[in-house]
């Protein structure tokens, strides 16, 4: 009996004292960097991005304050049961308080409802969909460096206002393709433009002749390539083969990273355009930090704008972590205070995060350079156009966030 | 309807690359009875062959078609003298997990060093460029891999069905011992057919560069596929593995165009209608 009343009082102060580690805030982090590790999305994301929120602890100057802070990496092998599954194992058991990078629309979705559900911290880099501060936003996430939207209307205006009037898409089949299918069509017909067809291919294909032989056959003026990694680079090569360009139809990379370029090498890839929001020769900032980054990258490689999206992220993170104090290991709450203070960084420049957890900063529209123009060997990209942060991303006004109807 | 035709076309080419991989795992398994599931990385190895002896060596395409085969057919005669053999009269099993291991090995080195998105390799001047058929722009490089294929297909036929050497190997598959009796080295034949099956893939693997990115799991989306492609033909069957090769390219490159969502699975559904109706596969033998 004494035991047991022992016992009983022992629980009763193990359940109080954890408790009470739970409200207090202590200056510990721990960040989950969830990527496709092996698969088509791991060049662009992957271990880059692990090494891009390493380099962001190490930068931030917080471990020379005393705080703690650990990076763990998971591979979700591009399937949302497992991205979920992974990122509910990191908060029940290994205690992350935020999940970083994670690319690939459909697992980044499924893992945004366990965020939310855990109350951790989301900063997105790696996936597209615009529904992350959409129909599905949470206070939880925060969505940084491109989406859908963004791509659509960049990429897609350009072309459609220098005559590019007539589409036809080659869509990825999953929630990625169909978003910016979807948010590019909005674009067309809104410049008075038409789509004439599109047709949906499995993710991870390796051949497009049949897919490339509808598209020539529709007789539009570009062909839309609403797909992502090694199924565009594929689609581009094979699209010169069967003479598409030359035949003159123009091809629309909608989503195209430098990883893609460096894949396809520059007598493919050159002319195309294509947006992003990070490239590593923009200006002093930006080249220090691919240069630090490529000393220590898998191949030496400069980093993917998904890459740089992680870094940022996570400096603005710490950023809102300084100033609470502490970490208070409530994700809603930091996310409130990451989105109070305004974004500043190397990488980005000057932005903000909204309300509905889109983080804006300027997007570039960049052109491939020819063979004949490219001193070095990442030396791809030439500027053709700045879209400005506050017109780049879905205004308010058309954001179906909930958040926004307070 | 030009539309179609173009679509059997494209399904042909396609086709091409299924024969060429599944007459290899087809050879294999009729001689050797392993299930092996190494093929795709070795399909790779030849991809990646060609593109190492063009940047490092500076021989270019024509050079990797003969040079890439013997290289990826040596490393397979090695694998079979130090592991595979040892597996022979064991259950298949032991073959299939053993080759498969092998095959993430080789496939994770390769993806340590070159990452996943794979690196280019252009198509060879003499083959760029493509021909207007009326129903569609045919490449001529697709033409040349279907007309390449074919013949290598045909000509491998013709050794193992209709040559004396050919005659020795299907004896020695039947009845090792009597036909070491005649003072032939089994052993040494096996290697020799192992290093072939593995050269056939090797050899898909350069005609493929050009057209596909070079990269470390370009085998891996493919072995699959190749897989059912060699059940439905009948496991071992030489012809029916060609046959069988082509025909499934030319179904899924249908299905390419009237459903393209399902391109993927057709060759499953497929491969169990025939498991169902024939489990020897279409051109089998009952065991």
């Amino acid at each position: 009996m004494k035991n047991r009343i022992s016992a009983l009082l022992l629980g009763t102060a193990l359940t109080f004292a954890s408790v009470g580690l739970a409200l207090a805030q202590d200056k510990t982090a721990k960040i989950g960097a969830l990527s496709d590790q092996s698969g088509l999305y791991s060049d662009l994301g992957g271990p880059g991005s692990t090494l891009a929120a390493q380099m962001a602890v190490e930068d931030s100057g917080l471990l020379a304050k005393g705080w703690k802070i650990d990076v763990i990496s998971g591979d979700h092998q591009n399937k949302p049961d497992i991205g979920s599954t992974i990122a509910r194992q990191w908060f029940d058991v290994d205690k992350v308080d935020i999940i970083v990078d994670v690319p690939n629309s459909g697992v980044a979705l499924a893992v945004n409802n366990v965020v939310k559900e855990k109350n951790g911290v989301y900063i997105n880099s790696g996936a597209a969909t615009s529904d992350l501060t959409n129909a599905q936003c949470t206070p939880n996430t925060v969505h940084w460096t491109y989406d859908t939207y963004m791509l659509a209307h960049s990429t897609g205006q350009a072309l459609v206002k220098s005559g590019g009037d007539t589409w036809f898409f080659l869509t990825a089949d999953y929630a990625f393709g169909a978003a910016l299918e979807r948010d590019t069509t909005a674009v067309i017909t809104a410049n008075g433009g038409k789509v004439l067809g599109s047709v949906k291919h499995p993710l991870n294909t390796s051949d497009f002749s049949s897919f490339l032989l509808q598209a020539q056959s529709s007789k539009a003026k570009i062909i839309g390539l609403a797909n992502a990694g090694g199924d565009t680079t594929n689609s581009i090569k094979q699209a010169a083969e069967f003479g598409i360009v030359s035949g003159g139809q123009k091809l629309a990379a909608l989503l195209l990273f430098l990883t893609d370029v460096k894949a396809m090498g520059l007598d493919v890839a050159q002319g195309l355009n294509f947006t992003e929001t990070f490239y590593w020769d923009m200006n002093d900032q930006t080249r220090a930090f691919s240069k630090r980054f490529s000393e220590r990258s898998k191949g030496h490689a400069m980093p993917s704008m998904v890459q740089a999206g992680v870094y940022a992220g996570l400096r603005h993170y710490f950023k809102a972590l300084e100033a609470l104090g502490g970490n208070p290991h409530d994700g809603a709450k930091v996310v409130e205070k990451m989105k109070s203070i305004p974004t500043e960084d190397d990488l980005f420049g000057k932005g903000e995060i909204q309300p509905n957890g889109r983080a804006i900063h300027p997007a570039y529209l960049f052109e491939v350079k020819k063979p004949s123009e490219s001193k070095g060997p990442w030396d791809f990209y030439k500027l053709v156009a700045t879209v400005p942060a506050d017109q780049a991303f879905t205004p308010l006004s058309e954001s179906k966030c909930a958040l926004l109807k307070k | 309807m030009q539309a179609l035709y173009a679509q059997l076309l494209v399904g042909l080419i396609n086709g091409s690359f299924y024969a060429l991989l599944s007459l290899g795992l087809a050879v294999i398994f009729g001689m050797l009875n392993i299930i092996n599931f190494a093929h795709g990385a070795v399909y790779m190895m030849g991809a990646f062959c060609a593109y190492f002896l063009l940047n490092i060596a500076g021989l270019g395409y024509w050079w990797a078609l003969i040079i890439a085969p013997i290289v990826v057919g040596i490393f397979g005669m090695i694998l079979e003298r130090t592991m595979l053999q040892w597996l022979s009269g064991l259950d298949h099993v032991y073959g299939l997990l053993l080759t498969f291991g092998i095959a993430l090995i080789i496939q994770g080195i390769f993806q340590n060093y070159f990452g996943s998105s794979g690196l280019p390799y252009q198509i060879p001047d003499a083959l760029r460029g493509g021909m207007n058929l009326g129903f569609m722009f045919l490449p001529v490089y697709r033409g040349w891999v279907v007309v390449f294929s074919l013949v290598v297909c045909l000509a491998t036929w013709f050794l193992i069905e209709k040559t004396q050497l050919g005659a020795y190997l299907r004896a020695a598959t039947e009845n090792p011992t009597l036909v070491r009796a005649f003072g032939i080295n089994v052993p040494r034949m096996i290697t020799l057919t192992y290093g072939l099956g593995v050269g056939l893939a090797a050899l898909a693997g350069v005609l493929s560069a050009p057209i596909n990115q070079v990269r470390p799991l370009m085998g891996a989306d493919l072995i699959i596929v190749v897989f059912a492609v060699v059940v439905i033909g009948g496991m071992g069957s030489i012809m029916g593995s060609i046959i069988t090769g082509f025909a499934l390219g030319v179904i899924e490159g249908l299905t390419k165009y009237f459903y393209p969502e399902a391109s993927n699975t057709v060759v499953f559904v497929l491969m169990v209608l025939v498991l169902l109706v024939k489990p020897t596969g279409l051109t089998g033998r009952a065991a």
